[in-house]
């Protein structure tokens, strides 16, 4: 306390002092484990070499409680809300985009295992150059006009999820100078209770990047963050076509005590 | 279930600055369409530890309709207009500021003191935070809540909306500094 707050939103610092930070945490962690802590599984809130959490960031523990009811329902989508068509990210327009084609797959499933069947998720991303179509995006790659980045569908009653997208670009971002941001695309998913809503980013398997990204490194336990990486599956790559990766994604644990039938979604649903 | 055979979360991670254009949708913060009979307008500021609004937060509300009865209709994202789903979503403006129009949500059992859940998302903000935001009005029902009984009277406060004399429900977020928001963890993850 007492020490000036650092300014949360200017490049000031290089990426050799905001990397000897994240080491810093990295190696308190470490030491923390070997004293018997257990293993961190979320990202930490108050992370200071991610410049723009420093104010954004609560400073007491979050405040345990018992869900109530409406907490242990979620809200309902269903192909009303999402055309089938939204999960093909590559038709959106005219033409096609520029870039390396990928098949994204992957199951939602629940803490128990179950899948998470008839529910929503939502993807975003950069273009394949590394730019978002957003008025705030001012880094200077060429837009596609043949691509937004923006997909959306509702889970399978085994709980999967398919995209058809192209590879986002690695891109510039402010955070200090020369910080660059891996490959990712954001997730935005519901689970069967409000409690399992979550949004997070998925990132490409071998990317140079990690070491250096606050927001990657934010997770601060190596097995939490491999869970954030995409496999390759070259069985899922189709020839002269696009690259498949896969990647699943477990909500919390649900505390509601499940009907059998919920635990086939809304089977039939487009059938209305 | 035992705890050692529950799988391991994924982890959350920020929304970014850049979900201006995938996340907000038509008309999600009109879980009723303003103006209408018995509609409220549910608003306020999020906030940074500065005192300063944040101008790239996302808002999320999941309600029960004003009988206490939780919605499992569909049709939040693309809406009609008539059919109650209880979810809204809406990003804030430059100045911090959101605003739902919908419902006064209902008790879902007798003598349960009625809310908003919460979730909020923010640029900065490493993982989303769940809140609530009650209504203010039956203050029997506040006292006997097991979650606003188990805080300090000046955080328990943090968690009720001030009804306005228009009718309206305001309720500030505060991701930090005094009247810092309560956040909930449901799953003791930390």
């Amino acid at each position: 306390m007492g020490e000036p707050v650092k300014s949360s939103d200017v490049a000031a610092d290089n990426q050799a002092i905001v990397s000897q930070e994240i080491r810093d945490i990295e190696e308190g962690y470490q030491a923390a484990r070997a004293a018997g802590q257990p293993a961190e599984i979320q990202p930490r809130v108050d992370y200071p070499p991610y410049r723009s959490s420093i104010l954004r960031h609560p400073t007491k523990s979050l405040h345990h409680t018992d869900p109530e009811t409406i907490e242990l329902y979620s809200p309902a989508f269903g192909h009303q809300d999402v055309h089938a068509l939204e999960s093909n990210l590559t038709i959106q327009h005219g033409g096609e985009p520029l870039g390396e084609r990928m098949v994204l797959r992957g199951k939602v499933l629940d803490g128990n295992g179950r899948p998470v069947a008839g529910q929503l998720v939502e993807i975003w991303q950069a273009n394949s150059a590394g730019r978002y179509i957003h008025k705030r995006d001012q880094h200077p790659a060429p837009i596609d006009p043949n691509f937004t980045g923006v997909g959306r569908c509702i889970t399978g009653p085994d709980g999967s999820y398919e995209f058809l997208t192209i590879k986002p670009g690695a891109y510039p971002w402010k955070n200090h100078l020369n910080a660059w941001r891996p490959a990712h695309i954001h997730f935005s998913l519901f689970g069967t209770e409000f409690t399992q809503r979550i949004v997070t980013q998925m990132y490409f398997p071998g990317d140079q990047l990690f070491p250096l990204d606050p927001i990657y490194q934010s997770i601060v336990d190596q097995d939490a963050r491999d869970r954030l990486v995409a496999r390759y599956n070259h069985d899922l790559t189709s020839p002269e076509w696009a690259l498949g990766y896969e990647w699943d994604i477990v909500l919390t644990g649900s505390k509601r005590t499940w009907t059998e039938n919920e635990a086939y979604g809304e089977q039939g649903e487009s059938e209305h | 279930m035992p705890a050692s055979e529950q799988l391991t979360p994924t982890p959350g991670q920020t929304v970014g600055p850049f979900f201006g254009y995938a996340l907000p949708f038509e008309k999600g913060g009109e879980l009723v369409p303003p103006g209408s009979p018995n509609s409220v307008k549910l608003h306020g500021t999020v906030y940074d530890g500065n005192g300063n609004p944040i101008p790239d937060a996302l808002v999320e509300i999941w309600q029960a309709d004003s009988n206490g009865n939780i919605p499992d209709e569909t049709g939040s994202l693309v809406r009609d207009g008539y059919t109650f789903t209880g979810w809204g979503r809406t990003p804030v403006g430059n100045t911090g500021k959101y605003v739902f129009s919908t419902v006064n949500p209902g008790p879902t059992e007798p003598g349960k003191a009625p809310f908003f859940a919460v979730a909020v998302f923010a640029r900065g903000l490493m993982n989303r935070l769940f809140t609530r935001a009650y209504l203010p009005e039956d203050t029997e029902a506040l006292e006997n809540d097991a979650l606003l009984s188990s805080l300090e009277p000046a955080r328990r406060k943090t968690l009720i909306a001030e009804r306005l004399a228009d009718g309206s429900l305001h309720w500030d977020i505060r991701l930090q500094g005094e009247d810092e928001t309560v956040f909930l963890d449901f799953h003791a993850e930390g």
